[in-house]
């Protein structure tokens, strides 16, 4: 698995499910506003996607004989961070008690009506700009129906025919091999960003033989992003969803956490011969980490390799992936195709968007969206970041991957060599080395970090000026991990860590090491320098690691050849 | 007093010659005595009488709200209303009380208007008769006026009566049997397809449909979105003019209000015709239009021509589509606006419980009637994705054929189009309902949905009455959000024709 494409998703994870059954989280209290008994859970209806087009790499088929192709396409579905729902001024808010985020328009009561919240519309555009897409000027909304207990309206608003951004394309980096030097970018087309409501959730009590309806999430804004299939195994589409969210978080469209449902992937999946029409394909769902993202896209692509050499059939189904199993399993569809019956949505006008030669005068800027004033302020992409991590302080392009791919690293980084007088080449190596494998081993963030930003280039600049060794940073390091409080340089002078400066004491030292050492002094003198190194150690070790390899290196060797 | 307009009654209030509390129990009494009218659903006597306390009190300090304060008016039952019961008259919403107002409705208490109640309809304003609701059709008050007794059922008997009464038209035809039958001063109603404007005929008032994107339809529940505008029901154009003052205007609330800043106007006391160019729709002469109806048509007419204004004949050709077309859109919209009525968050919600399926389907069974559900059903299908290209874009290419027809005569010179509102005056109820609503509807409707599928402003003004005693209304259909223009013409022709009003006699049926 490439660096580039690993969650940083420690914590908690939920089960995340969308029309599923299933295995359920922890219940949600029931609801306050909407208690609904409903006997048996009605299951969602599959969704309709794109038909898969493109190639990718070729596996070998267990036969040996044709190789397989795989095609991977993905739908995102991105929820907008943004204060308040796509249509209506309702809270929008991660674990709220239930139903106490609903609005009367978020519960469909009759005679409300949709405006649109313009916030979620220049996420949209900045999104689509950073996913180098045009931005339709003008976009209409549809409503898409079908029946569930947890879409109240009966429909759902979306961009059916002409969505908001089309025609884009994301650049994304994975490694071969599992090597991090090499690094290959690839890309894949965005077929169509469009902005939609979110439904509820409906938690399905079997015991009980009752549903329960949370409208906290109804109606909350979402931006599905629509992969064309040109992906072709589990690590390219994480690699590419991983980029998607760095992008989203960059551009603040979207917090695009997975474990809280922010970003849901769905990835649709078929093999064929090369030079063969594409594959039946199915639907993977119920993916929430990225990690298992690529495990059920392999899994799939595998599965369906077995099931055609064995000389079944592919069925064009969603399935659901289990990650308890690790495999994917055929959803219950009640009803197999379902027709949404498609309608223009009649209470909201069309979306006109506006560049600057398109402004009209003398409007009002609250209701206007202007796409140039959106593009000057598009932040630094990743992509960007790290090519200016690498050309600012000469890091390794694989190292600025790391630096940006951990939320707050890069600021972290930047910080302590702002703070430090040693060379951020230097500097890099403590964050990737120590700080990071802390961090990972105590699954903290970045920002959950022990060790400030302030204290490490303390620590680092005792280092530097030669007052501690090695050796000793790297003790105080594991001290100022325990967040007691303490600086650098008070743990130095705590644990006795400076650097023997006394040249007597050291010479002292060395000599009584060498007295005791007779016969690596002799394969020294017979010419296997390698052995001083061994010496250097056994000075460090009696001196607590206080003592400077050079200058210990220079006393024995001047011993030495005495 | 009751019979009085409302710029003379909100002159007595000013003046002090009546108080609001004593109208409000005036009107209350009436309603009382009308009940067999069946024209409202609710009367909301606790709270109508609690406003016009307060009202009473603003007067008293000499600070009323506006022109409306202290003035009763009712509201027709598919508009929300805080905390007073609103139904659609279906079984799906009985017992379903609001948490919030309509637009309107809150634009309506702002200016201190005493809301008497709710108006009875055709079960979620899908009808022409106010027959298809769940509590029953909306009896005509001409049905009891001299002038039909005279010449209708000289001496007839009581039982005979009762087959004699004559429907009101729909859907908002407990707003017009209101207004007409003096228990309010102005009363609000919906226009989808002349669903105002239909029973303003009928009942011998004035009936607005303003253009649509005029007046919010938030808190209005929808028939048809794209065609739904809140109506006005008055007892002359004047006020028909104050209400649309006070309720026109962007509301953030509907986006497809718009923008520009509404001006309330005044019209001119001594409105002049002479220069204005009258259309008169040549498609507009349909099969199964009356001869009576015709005659007063030509009448009207020839009024025009006297006063100097050019009158000539116009044609919209793709008129005769126009109600196939409509039929097509309104389903297909009911279908989706009625999804949401599962039983789940409000309303009827059935007993069944196999499934969440079953359950879903018998509540909307239990809940709708034959109607609402006969749309549904067609409205889908239409819908339908096999279907969609040969009906519901097609309908929409049709519309928008329809709405050139208008933009291209208005271009042509023409300010106003004359044309019935009514195939024929008023019929009894017994004849009515022989029909089946959806035949009726493609009658009733096909004088009047046109201006909806264009969004164009339309008005019905009482003209005549029939050789049976009732009331004929003649239809204006302006250039859209051109209110004032088309009032203007109205107020001209209501002087002109001075409709007689109804002699109301006792309300008593068998």
């Amino acid at each position: 698995m490439a660096a580039a494409a690993l969650g940083c998703g420690a914590g908690w994870r939920r089960a995340w499910r969308r029309g599923l059954g299933g295995t359920l989280p922890a219940p949600v209290p029931i609801a306050a506003l909407v208690p609904v008994t409903v006997p048996v859970p009605a299951r969602r209806p599959p969704r309709v996607v794109a038909r898969n087009a493109g190639g990718g790499a070729v596996p070998a088929g267990k036969s040996g004989l044709a190789p397989w192709v795989p095609v991977v396409g993905l739908e995102i579905h991105a929820q907008i961070s943004s204060n308040s729902k796509l249509f209506s001024g309702s809270q929008v808010q991660f674990a709220a008690p239930p139903n106490s985020l609903v609005s009367f328009f978020d519960a469909s009561l009759p005679g409300t009506l949709p405006v649109l919240n313009r916030r979620c519309v220049e996420a949209a555009v900045m999104t689509g700009l950073a996913l180098n897409c045009s931005i339709n000027k003008k976009s209409l909304f549809d409503r898409k129906h079908y029946f569930y207990a947890d879409l109240p309206a009966g429909y759902q608003i979306t961009q059916q025919r002409v969505p908001i951004a089309v025609n884009g394309s994301l650049s994304y980096s994975l490694c071969i091999d599992n090597k991090m030097s090499q690094m290959v970018t690839k890309t894949v087309r965005i077929k169509q960003i469009q902005l939609e409501q979110d439904s509820g959730k409906s938690l399905h009590d079997d015991s009980r033989s009752q549903t329960l309806v949370d409208l906290n999430r109804a109606g909350v804004g979402l931006m599905e992003v629509v992969m064309e299939p040109d992906m072709c195994c589990g690590e390219e589409a994480a690699a590419a969803v991983r980029e998607l969210q760095l992008i989203l978080q960059t551009l603040g469209s979207s917090q695009a956490i997975m474990a809280e449902g922010q970003l849901r992937v769905d990835a649709n999946v078929s093999v064929h011969h090369p030079g063969e029409p594409y594959g039946v394909r199915t639907e993977v769902k119920n993916i929430n980490s990225i990690r298992f993202l690529a495990k059920a896209i392999d899994y799939e692509i595998q599965r369906q390799i077995e099931e055609l050499e064995n000389g079944g059939t592919i069925l064009n189904e969603t399935r659901a992936f289990d990650s308890k199993l690790g495999c994917t399993v055929p959803m219950r569809d009640k009803e197999g195709m379902q027709d949404y019956r498609f309608m223009p949505e009649p209470n909201l006008p069309p979306l006109i968007l506006y560049d600057t030669k398109s402004l009209p005068a003398n409007v009002n800027h609250q209701q206007v969206v202007n796409i140039d004033w959106i593009h000057e302020r598009l932040p630094d992409l990743p992509s960007a970041k790290r090519a200016k991590l690498v050309e600012l302080y000469g890091i390794l392009p694989e190292h600025s991957f790391t630096l940006v791919n951990e939320d707050g690293l890069t600021e972290f980084f930047e910080n302590v060599v702002k703070q430090t007088q040693m060379k951020p080449k230097k500097v890099i190596g403590w964050i990737l080395n120590d700080l990071l494998s802390y961090l990972k081993q105590h699954s903290c963030t970045v920002k959950e970090s022990p060790i400030s930003s302030v204290l490490l280039a303390d620590l680092l600049n005792l280092l530097e000026k030669k007052e501690i060794s090695a050796s000793a940073a790297k003790q105080v390091f594991e001290e100022l991990w325990k967040g007691e409080g303490k600086t650098p340089l008070e743990i130095v002078k705590e644990k006795q860590l400076q650097l023997l400066e006394d040249q007597e004491e050291l010479e002292q030292i060395c000599q009584a090491v060498i007295d005791e050492h007779e016969k690596e002094v002799m394969a020294i003198k017979a010419g296997n320098q390698k052995v001083v190194n061994k010496l250097i150690g056994l000075v460090q070790r009696a001196t607590q690691g206080r003592s400077n390899p050079v200058l210990v290196k220079q006393i024995l060797e001047k011993k030495l050849s005495e | 007093m009751l019979r009085a307009s409302l710029r003379q009654v909100s002159a007595a209030l000013k003046e002090g010659q009546v108080t609001p509390t004593e109208l409000c129990h005036k009107c209350l009494a009436l309603i009382k005595s009308t009940k067999l009218l069946n024209a409202y659903i609710t009367v909301a006597e606790e709270t109508a009488l609690k406003q016009a306390e307060e009202s009473e009190e603003r007067y008293r300090r000499g600070q009323p709200l506006g022109v409306l304060d202290g003035i009763p008016i009712a509201v027709k039952d598919n508009f929300n209303t805080a905390g007073i019961e609103t139904t659609c008259a279906s079984n799906m919403l009985k017992g379903y009380i609001p948490p919030y107002n309509a637009t309107v409705v809150q634009k309506l208490q702002d200016q201190g208007a005493v809301l008497l109640g709710k108006t009875n309809l055709d079960e979620f304003a899908m009808g022409s008769g106010s027959t298809d609701g769940v509590f029953g059709p909306v009896r005509n008050p001409w049905s009891y006026s001299r002038q039909y007794k005279e010449k209708s059922a000289p001496k007839s008997d009581p039982e005979h009566e009762e087959f004699k009464w004559v429907i009101t038209g729909g859907s908002s035809g407990g707003s017009a049997a209101a207004v007409s039958s003096f228990t309010c001063f102005a009363a609000l109603g919906s226009d989808t397809g002349g669903s105002t404007r239909n029973p303003a005929a009928h009942c011998g008032v004035v009936g607005l449909k303003p253009t649509y994107g005029l007046i919010s339809r938030h808190g209005l529940i929808p028939l048809v979105n794209s065609m739904d505008v809140p109506g006005i029901l008055t007892r002359c154009v004047d006020d028909a003019a104050v209400v649309l003052g006070t309720l026109a205007g962007h509301d953030p609330k509907d986006s497809t209000t718009i923008q520009d800043v509404f001006q309330p106007f005044e019209l001119p006391n001594m409105p002049d015709v002479s220069k204005l160019c009258i259309g008169i729709p040549k498609e507009y002469n349909a099969p199964g239009l009356s001869s009576e109806i015709l005659a007063v048509w030509s009448k009207a007419a020839d009024l025009f021509k006297n006063a100097g204004a050019k009158v000539i004949e116009v044609s919209l050709p793709h008129t005769p589509y126009s109600i196939v077309c409509y039929h097509v859109l309104c389903t297909a919209e009911v279908a989706s606006n009625m999804a949401r009525f599962d039983g789940l968050e409000y309303g009827h919600r059935s007993g069944v419980n196999e499934s969440t399926e079953s359950m879903y389907a018998a509540t909307r069974r239990e809940g709708f009637n034959d109607v609402v559900r006969g749309r549904i059903l067609s409205g889908n299908y239409f819908l339908l994705k096999q279907n969609y290209e040969d009906y519901f874009v097609k309908a929409q290419k049709v519309r928008r054929l329809i709405a050139n027809d208008f933009v291209k005569v208005f271009r042509s010179g023409v300010d106003i189009l004359l044309t019935p509102t009514t195939l024929s005056d008023a019929v009894p109820y017994i004849e009515f309902i022989k029909e089946d609503n959806r035949t009726r509807s493609t009658q009733d409707d096909i004088l009047t949905q046109a201006a909806n599928m264009a969004g164009l402003p339309a008005i019905s003004v009482p003209t005549a009455l029939s050789e049976r005693g009732l009331p004929v209304g003649l239809q204006f259909i302006g250039r859209s959000f051109q209110e004032k223009q088309l009032l203007t013409v109205a107020k001209w022709f209501e002087k002109q024709v001075k409709f007689p009003m109804i002699q109301l006699e006792e309300v008593k049926g068998a």
